[in-house]
């Protein structure tokens, strides 16, 4: 177990800068997962605490110690990685105990782990089984359990669920968390996959092009996004973005001839006070579909499509051409239905130039 | 719904009959050919061991049985040839496989000018073994050679590299392995190149020191080409002829005559016919032991990737 510390680190190939002064605490036995679209760092930033590459400046420090310069085995890290990386010529059993016999553990002790770790996972029926005999996940299992056998300070999972089928995934995603919280090993988890890391993370790093964008808990990302982008990021479908123009007593919603005012208790009074070009952020499950006249703070919107996944109702509403999406919750579908409600307390704030969010405390 | 299932099922089956035709049309010329060219002269191989037969005296045929098998697996001499061909091939296999593994392992890194060495490397294997025989013929010249001249300049002894059978032995093996390791070199570095990045970067973090990876990943999993190339490496040099015509015509003596070499003596120099045909079976079910040795093991591995 360790704490890590990145500090001031950058990460360059060539002239590309894959990671840009990045700082961060994980604190000893802390579930970080590392969150962020393909290409933003957050793989290479795994891969530089892991030691498979090079810092082009700044520091890693483990337990306040600089590691910048110790190789990836010198390093007390295991890593399970996104595509298969098991030892295709030994078996189950002969992979999971190789980070055992490489650093030359007696006999009577690796045993003793290979009982341990079979028991953990469930794998006593495939230790003689070779890796191509094994569907991803279960592959993906193994890897796992060759991460954890020898007890690493400090476990690196590089989208490890992402080459699994959806159905062995939940069940994967739902082991991993348990395991981690039995064995209180620092974690850090790299994905894209949004699902993974709100219900996985301790705390969630959100990167995008080389930088930290936000850190924060599950929740306090989710509903407060500290910028456009990590609004968008994350929740699915994802959050409406809709520009608001101050008018005379209010701001008038993207290019419909809709304005919203205070006295609507959609909107505070600062946003007006403040009189300058805003983007509303709503999240679909705060958009309804209501009858109109139903409801006074509902205004009508054209309603081009609703539609169904699964059991959830999902409609779409258009502002001057550009489509947004809400949930329809009414219990009855059909019926002059064209009036649309947001929710007051699920509507962010940001500012058009920056992007950044905007609340009262602010301005 | 059974006679829907009735029709689809003869559909299937003329489909699958045209199919087969197809595949033999496509196929005929090549098993005419082979017909020709393989069936015929094996046949007429085996046959004729079981006679007293010259070529030159195609009048007089008279079947012995198996007894040009017996003169030859009682003949001292011939126990020679097999012994002197197996020290050959196994100097040969062993100095190519080392050298060719330690090359390869070399030339797997990417560096500056990798693929000028490559191809340098590359350059003995694509000349005639005829060509490559009489370029170290010249070279261990006991008199104007260049390898005794550098000895001679550096205050060593010349050797008679050609004169004396054990030195004309390693003379041999290292003409053959000067020609032929850049085939083990080829192939083990594009086995080594083939193991994936995250397969090492895994071991890393595992903690794997460099040696451990080499003899732990490395060379097992390059293994099922290594042991093709050693395969046909052990074959190749096995009935190795045309080298040894050109370098040493066999001599001192017959000290180094190969098992092929003395097939060849017998047929075209005394014409014993039948003699020789009984020598090449012989030869002929060694190495069809060793080619399936090789087909077994590419079936297996088949299987398991």
């Amino acid at each position: 177990m360790a704490e890590i510390v990145l500090k001031d680190l950058s990460i360059e190939f060539g002239a590309f800068k894959a990671v840009d002064k990045v700082n961060l605490t994980v604190k000893n036995g802390e579930f970080v997962v590392y969150l962020g679209p393909s290409g933003c760092g957050k793989t290479t930033t795994l891969r530089c605490i892991a030691g498979l590459v090079q810092a082009t400046s700044g520091d890693v420090l483990f337990d306040g110690q600089r590691v910048n310069d110790l190789t990836a085995s010198e390093r007390n890290i295991a890593m399970v990685f996104q595509f298969v990386s098991l030892y295709p010529h030994l078996n189950i059993r002969e992979n999971i105990i190789f980070p055992l016999k490489a650093r030359g553990i007696p006999r009577a002790e690796i045993a003793r782990k290979l009982d341990w770790v079979t028991g953990i996972f469930n794998l006593g029926d495939e230790l003689k089984r070779y890796p191509s005999a094994l569907p991803p996940g279960a592959r993906q299992k193994v890897a796992l359990a060759r991460a954890v056998i020898r007890n690493p300070a400090v476990l690196l999972l590089d989208e490890p669920l992402s080459a699994i089928d959806e159905q062995f995934r939940e069940e994967m995603r739902w082991e991993l968390g348990h395991l981690q919280r039995e064995l209180g090993v620092t974690t850090i988890y790299v994905t894209h996959d949004q699902r993974e890391a709100m219900s996985l993370a301790d705390r969630i790093v959100l990167m995008s092009d080389g930088r930290i964008v936000q850190v924060g808990e599950p929740d306090r990302i989710f509903l407060e996004p500290e910028n456009v982008f990590a609004g968008q990021f994350i929740g699915s479908p994802s959050m409406n973005l809709i520009d608001l123009t101050p008018v005379d007593g209010g701001l008038r919603l993207g290019g419909s001839n809709v304005t919203l005012t205070p006295a609507s208790n959609l909107i505070p009074e600062w946003a007006v006070a403040s009189r300058r070009k805003l983007k509303l952020g709503v999240r679909p499950l705060n958009v309804h579909l209501v009858e109109p006249g139903s409801d006074p703070t509902a205004f009508p919107l054209a309603v081009d499509d609703v539609f169904s996944v699964g059991r959830e109702r999902f409609f779409m509403f258009s502002i001057d051409g550009v489509p947004y999406q809400g949930v329809d919750k009414r219990k009855t579908t059909g019926g002059a239905a064209n009036a649309v409600h947001f929710v007051p307390d699920g509507l962010l704030f940001f500012d058009a130039e920056t992007g950044l969010r905007v609340t009262g405390d602010a301005a | 719904m059974s006679t829907q299932s009735h029709t689809a099922r003869q559909a299937e089956l003329k489909r699958q009959s045209s199919g087969r035709l197809m595949i033999f049309g496509f196929l005929s010329p090549t098993l005419a050919i082979l017909l020709f060219m393989v069936a015929y002269p094996i046949f007429s191989l085996v046959y004729y061991s079981f006679f007293n037969f010259s070529a030159l005296r195609q009048t007089t045929m008279k079947p012995i049985g198996l007894r040009n098998y017996e003169f030859l697996l009682s003949d001292p001499q011939l126990w020679e040839r097999f012994v002197f061909t197996g020290k050959f091939v196994f100097i040969c296999v062993t100095l190519q496989m080392l050298i060719g593994i330690f090359v390869g392992y070399q030339l797997q890194k990417n560096f500056k000018g990798r693929d000028i060495v490559f191809t340098a490397l590359m350059m003995p294997m694509m000349l005639s073994p005829v060509v490559v025989g009489f370029l170290w013929r010249y070279m261990l010249n006991s008199e104007w050679g260049i390898v005794n001249f550098l000895l001679y300049s550096v205050g060593l002894p010349k050797v008679d590299w050609l004169g004396q059978a054990n030195a004309a032995l390693w003379a041999a093996a290292a003409a053959d392995t000067w020609m032929w390791t850049p085939f083990i070199i080829l192939l083990a570095t594009a086995a080594f190149r083939g193991i994936p990045e995250t397969i090492y970067e895994a071991a890393e973090v595992d903690g794997a020191s460099p040696t451990y990876k080499f003899f732990r990943i490395t060379l097992p999993m390059a293994a099922p080409v290594l042991f093709i190339a050693l395969i046909l490496r052990l074959i190749d040099s096995f009935k190795q002829y045309d080298l040894f015509v050109a370098l040493t015509g066999g001599g001192p003596g017959t000290a180094t005559e190969t098992v092929s070499f003395a097939v060849a003596k017998t047929a075209f120099s005394y014409f014993y016919t039948g003699e020789a045909s009984a020598l090449a079976v012989i030869l002929l079910v060694i190495i069809i032991g060793l080619s399936m040795i090789l087909v077994r093991h590419l079936q297996k591995l088949g299987e398991r990737y």
